[in-house]
């Protein structure tokens, strides 16, 4: 399967999750805001953070570590929400802190190998390496639309 | 020819369908809601030709062709009464009360603008 | 303007017009019925039939025209004094207007609509005409239907005859023709469109400039028209002045009409062009609307107000979080920010009412529907019953109205079905042949507060036991006051009629109607005196995009308790609360046990509670009459809640209804307090208990 259909640059958002580094497409991002408590969504899966004020909506709010089975996101100031939009709706990623913006083309990409483990959603769609650092290309609809049927 | 008009019914729909009837044709259609408001918009207009239901609340269509021909400012004004009657002596009230003349509804369009012409020039 | 359909715009202003005209309709019958109108009402009533007529005309609605016809010959009868109004006789008419606005709701949606169904209502109306006048009773419809044809393009001169008739006109006006507003030239213009005109005119009588009066005509005309139409279009042209002047029209001579060529004759000298009107003035709109008076009514998408709604939601919250942080930034309270925060706060609230009122209706339109079920209700059931209304004014938001329509009607039905006694019971009684209904309206601390009542037999509650108890829906040995044996009427599948008949279905019951008024956020309560009749009282929120809540904390988190399933608080003690089996518990309260849920344990917030002394419960009357007690740690207070959908496409939380933002921007929740039950039944607590199985 191809990554990336067209051959222009595609601009991914880097963040960190514990020690590794990810990205996802800049073009499924809203905006990125600091961390607030959310309110928690009773018996919600653990990686399901809760809901937010996002402006006057109730934004749904996912630990994106804990989803991706990392160690849960370590709680500090730096703790970012990334809010994608995905199929129309909203979903909030909770992160450890957002660090760049790098632009690859395509051929900069490769799929990543086949591990031969299921158990976590295949969400990395894609590889990529910057300064000699691998980084874990996202699938945001992955994250957000498997969340159910993972919590059910 | 464009005239300017003024239509006088207590029915919504009617007044939309002289608007629809004759806007296109380039005439300019002023409307009241019944009598009393159309002596009211008379006072800022001067239309070639007024045309009037009958059957309307506060002042009926006889009452509010009285009060135009009774100023001096419409007197000569032509008056086309709407009605669903065709009888005769629906029509001899309404001349009697000093209208022009009258049409039939459900008026035809072409039927309409062609006495609007008629009366107007 | 648009590339819409004018005629359907038309067409649906035509509908909506109806709706306004029956509604006058149904105003004026009122007033006449009740002797509370006056001169003018059957005028308004006439005109209400006689315009629906009107535009049903214009659309070729021929079924609705016949109708009409005959509907106003009827009232144009009493008008003009020569039918008197008799209560049989608003008896009909009322009948007549319910069936005129069924068929012009088939009209609107385009639904065939038997004419034989209106067959003996015509024959009903006719016969009341042709009583008092035997003359006209056999006075045909001339008014036809026209369906309105607004293509220009066919040019009614230009079919041509193969004849070419010469007319000789003479014509001499009388001064009464310029009374009318009739002119000369116009009509000598218009003659002149129909073919080659030649005018004459005589002065031989016009005297000498001292001896002339100004309003005398002195002149007459000879005119020659060479044209291929017929002498009766020649004489419409002089229609309008029929009697006011002296006409001669006389065919000399017919030609080939070939002689005259082809080109249709315009005018001579004197007549202006007639031309159809070029394409410029097409109307300046600013011009055509300067002088009439703006529409008093508005059409606005309901998606915008939507919009509106929310927004206005969003600074009502908005204008919490500011106050809360100036409080805590310490702001004194008599500083001029804090009184312009004050000032900001009213028009808010303000705001928030007007939008509010957007959606809001009045209830008339309601209110009218139940009148025709009282009627049709009291036919059928041969029973004389009145429906009296009051505070039709009410507003109350549009849904909220819509939706409680199918409620009420089973309310109506109910009252007058088995509420209201046979006339015999009635006069047995010493109470007037004739039954009452009311149904009213009115606005109570922020709620609308409907009652429907009657002055029947009042509830049998000797009966509605022992059927509740021949149904197992109470115990037999089931001990119970007044109130709650009339709320028995509430269970599902309680009917209390011993024969069924086609009104109240079996299996429909008033326990449908209380859980479309809860679905609404309301309350409903019956109040029965024997003999003097039945009341229900429905209480509801003005609006459904805000809802009156309680406050509560539990395990740290705000959450938002429907405040219409709270019927009471209670701290629990250990006189008031006992352990059924370990982890199971009730609360007493005067109506028997209620289970007991620890709502932060239910919600997973933490392990359940091994003791409960002194903690605070609600106690919760939901749907079906199920009791249950929450254990909550602090209320907070009732307020007001804006409500927030959450995107339950990524996790549906069980028993969470809702969201609300608070003051300090936090997001509460809003329980959903019959999933809530569900959901602990389903953790294995034990079911909930209707409250009056137990003594």
């Amino acid at each position: 399967m191809s990554v990336m259909d067209a051959a222009r640059p595609v601009e991914l958002l880097t963040f960190k999750l514990g020690d590794q580094e990810y990205s996802l497409d800049i073009m499924s991002v809203r905006e990125i805001r600091g961390w607030t408590r959310a309110t928690p969504m009773p018996l919600a899966p653990s990686f399901v953070r809760g809901v937010i004020n996002l402006r006057g909506t109730v934004l749904p709010v996912i630990d994106l570590a804990e989803r991706l089975g990392l160690q849960k996101c370590g709680q500090n100031s730096r703790n970012v929400i990334i809010v994608v939009k995905c199929h129309g709706h909203m979903t909030g990623l909770l992160v450890d802190a957002v660090s760049d913006i790098v632009a690859l083309q395509p051929d900069e990409m490769q799929d990543p190998p086949d591990t031969g483990t299921s158990d976590t959603p295949n969400v990395v769609k894609a590889l990529t390496l910057i300064d000699d650092r691998m980084i874990r290309v996202l699938d945001v609809a992955q994250i957000v639309t498997h969340a159910e049927s993972d919590a059910a | 020819m464009s005239l300017e008009i003024l239509a006088v019914d207590d029915s919504r729909t009617m007044r939309d369908m002289i608007r629809l009837a004759l806007e296109p044709v380039g005439f300019t259609v002023h409307t009241a809601d019944d009598g009393v408001h159309g002596t009211e918009v008379l006072e800022d207009i001067d239309p070639d030709v007024i045309i009037t239901d009958i059957n309307m609340p506060r002042m009926d269509g006889f009452g509010f062709i009285d009060a135009v021909r009774d100023g001096n400012r419409h007197r000569t004004t032509p008056i086309l009464v709407l009605t669903t009657e065709a009888a005769p002596e629906m029509k001899m009230r309404a001349r009697s009360a000093g209208a022009t003349g009258w049409i039939v509804k459900p008026f035809d369009p072409t039927k309409l603008v062609k006495a609007l012409q008629m009366v107007a020039g | 303007m648009t590339a819409s359909d004018p005629l359907a715009d038309i067409r649906a202003s035509f509908f909506v017009e109806c709706e306004e005209l029956l509604e006058a309709l149904q105003d004026g019958l009122y007033a006449l019925e009740h002797g509370t109108g006056d001169g003018e009402t059957i005028h308004v009533v006439f005109r209400a039939v006689h315009s629906i007529k009107g535009g049903a005309g214009a659309f070729g609605l021929e079924h609705l025209v016949q109708f009409t016809h005959q509907y106003e010959t009827a009232l144009d009868a009493v008008r003009s004094d020569r039918l008197a109004v008799t209560p049989d006789l608003l008896k009909l008419f009322f009948r007549a207007a319910d069936h005129l606005s069924d068929i012009i709701r088939s009209a609107r949606e385009e639904q065939p609509f038997a004419t034989s169904i209106s067959a003996p209502l015509l024959s009903e109306l006719t016969a009341r005409v042709s009583l008092e006048a035997n003359q006209e009773a056999a006075e045909d419809i001339d008014f036809a239907p026209i369906a309105v044809n607004l293509d220009f393009s066919e040019d009614p001169l230009s079919a041509k005859g193969a004849q070419l008739n010469h007319f000789q006109i003479s014509f001499t006006p009388e001064p009464e023709l310029f009374d009318t507003g009739n002119d000369v030239p116009h009509i000598f213009a218009a003659l002149a469109d129909l073919g080659e005109l030649d005018v004459q005119c005589d002065t031989s009588r016009l005297p000498t400039l001292h001896q002339l009066a100004p309003e005398a005509v002195y002149l007459s005309w000879s005119l020659s028209l060479a044209t291929v139409v017929e002498e009766a279009e020649i004489a419409s042209i002089f229609e309008f002045v029929e009697g006011l002047c002296e006409l001669d029209i006389s065919l000399r001579v017919t030609s080939d009409a070939n002689a005259l060529g082809s080109e249709p004759v315009t005018s001579d000298a004197m007549t202006p062009s007639t031309e159809p009107v070029d394409a410029e003035p097409q109307s300046n709109p600013q011009q055509s609307h300067r002088d009439t008076r703006q529409q008093t009514v508005v059409r606005v998408d309901i998606e915008r107000v939507e919009r509106l709604v929310n927004l206005v939601g969003e600074l009502v919250i908005n204008q919490a979080m500011l106050s809360q942080s100036m409080q805590s930034a310490g702001i004194s309270p008599h500083s001029e920010a804090m009184n312009g925060l004050e000032e900001f706060q009213r028009l808010t609230r303000d705001i928030q009412d007007s939008v509010m009122m957007i959606r809001a209706q009045p209830v008339k339109s309601l209110f009218q529907r139940m009148s025709r079920i009282v009627r049709e209700t009291s036919a059928s059931v041969s029973k004389d019953v009145r429906l009296i209304t009051d505070g039709e004014t009410t507003e109350v938001d549009k849904t909220v109205i819509e939706r409680l329509a199918d409620p009420l009607t089973h309310m109506i039905r109910n009252a007058v079905d088995h509420g209201i006694e046979t006339p015999a019971t009635r006069l047995a009684h010493g109470k007037p042949e004739q039954g009452e209904v009311r149904l009213s309206a009115s606005h109570r601390s922020g709620r609308v507060v409907i009652d429907v009542s009657d002055d029947g037999g009042g509830i049998d509650r000797d009966r509605v036991l022992r059927t509740a108890k021949d149904k197992g829906l109470v115990p037999p040995d089931a001990n119970l006051a007044d109130t709650e044996i009339d709320n028995l009427l509430f269970m599902p599948g309680f009917s209390t009629a011993s024969n069924l008949s086609d009104l109240s279905g079996r299996g429909v019951g008033m326990d449908v109607v209380r859980t479309a008024i809860h679905a609404l956020g309301g309350r409903i309560t019956i109040n029965s005196e024997p003999r003097q009749g039945t009341s229900f009282s429905i209480s509801l929120p003005l609006t459904l995009a805000v809802l009156d809540g309680m406050v509560v904390d539990v395990s740290g988190e705000t959450l938002v308790v429907p405040l219409n399933v709270v019927s009471e608080t209670l701290t629990l003690t250990e006189n008031n609360i006992e352990m059924v089996s370990p982890g199971h518990w009730v609360v007493r309260n005067r109506n028997g046990f209620l289970p007991l849920l620890d709502l932060s344990a239910v919600l997973g917030y933490r392990a359940e509670r091994a003791d409960f002394t002194d903690r605070i419960a609600l106690l919760l009357t939901l749907e079906d009459d199920v009791g249950v007690a929450l254990v909550v740690d602090e209320i907070h207070d009732q307020r007001q809640v804006v409500i927030k959908g959450l995107d339950d496409s990524f996790y549906r939380a069980p028993g969470i209804a809702a969201a609300t933002i608070l003051g300090d921007g936090q997001i509460a929740l809003i329980l959903d307090p019959a999933d809530i039950v569900a959901h602990a039944c389903s953790l294995g607590a034990h079911p909930p208990a209707h409250h009056r199985m137990e003594a």
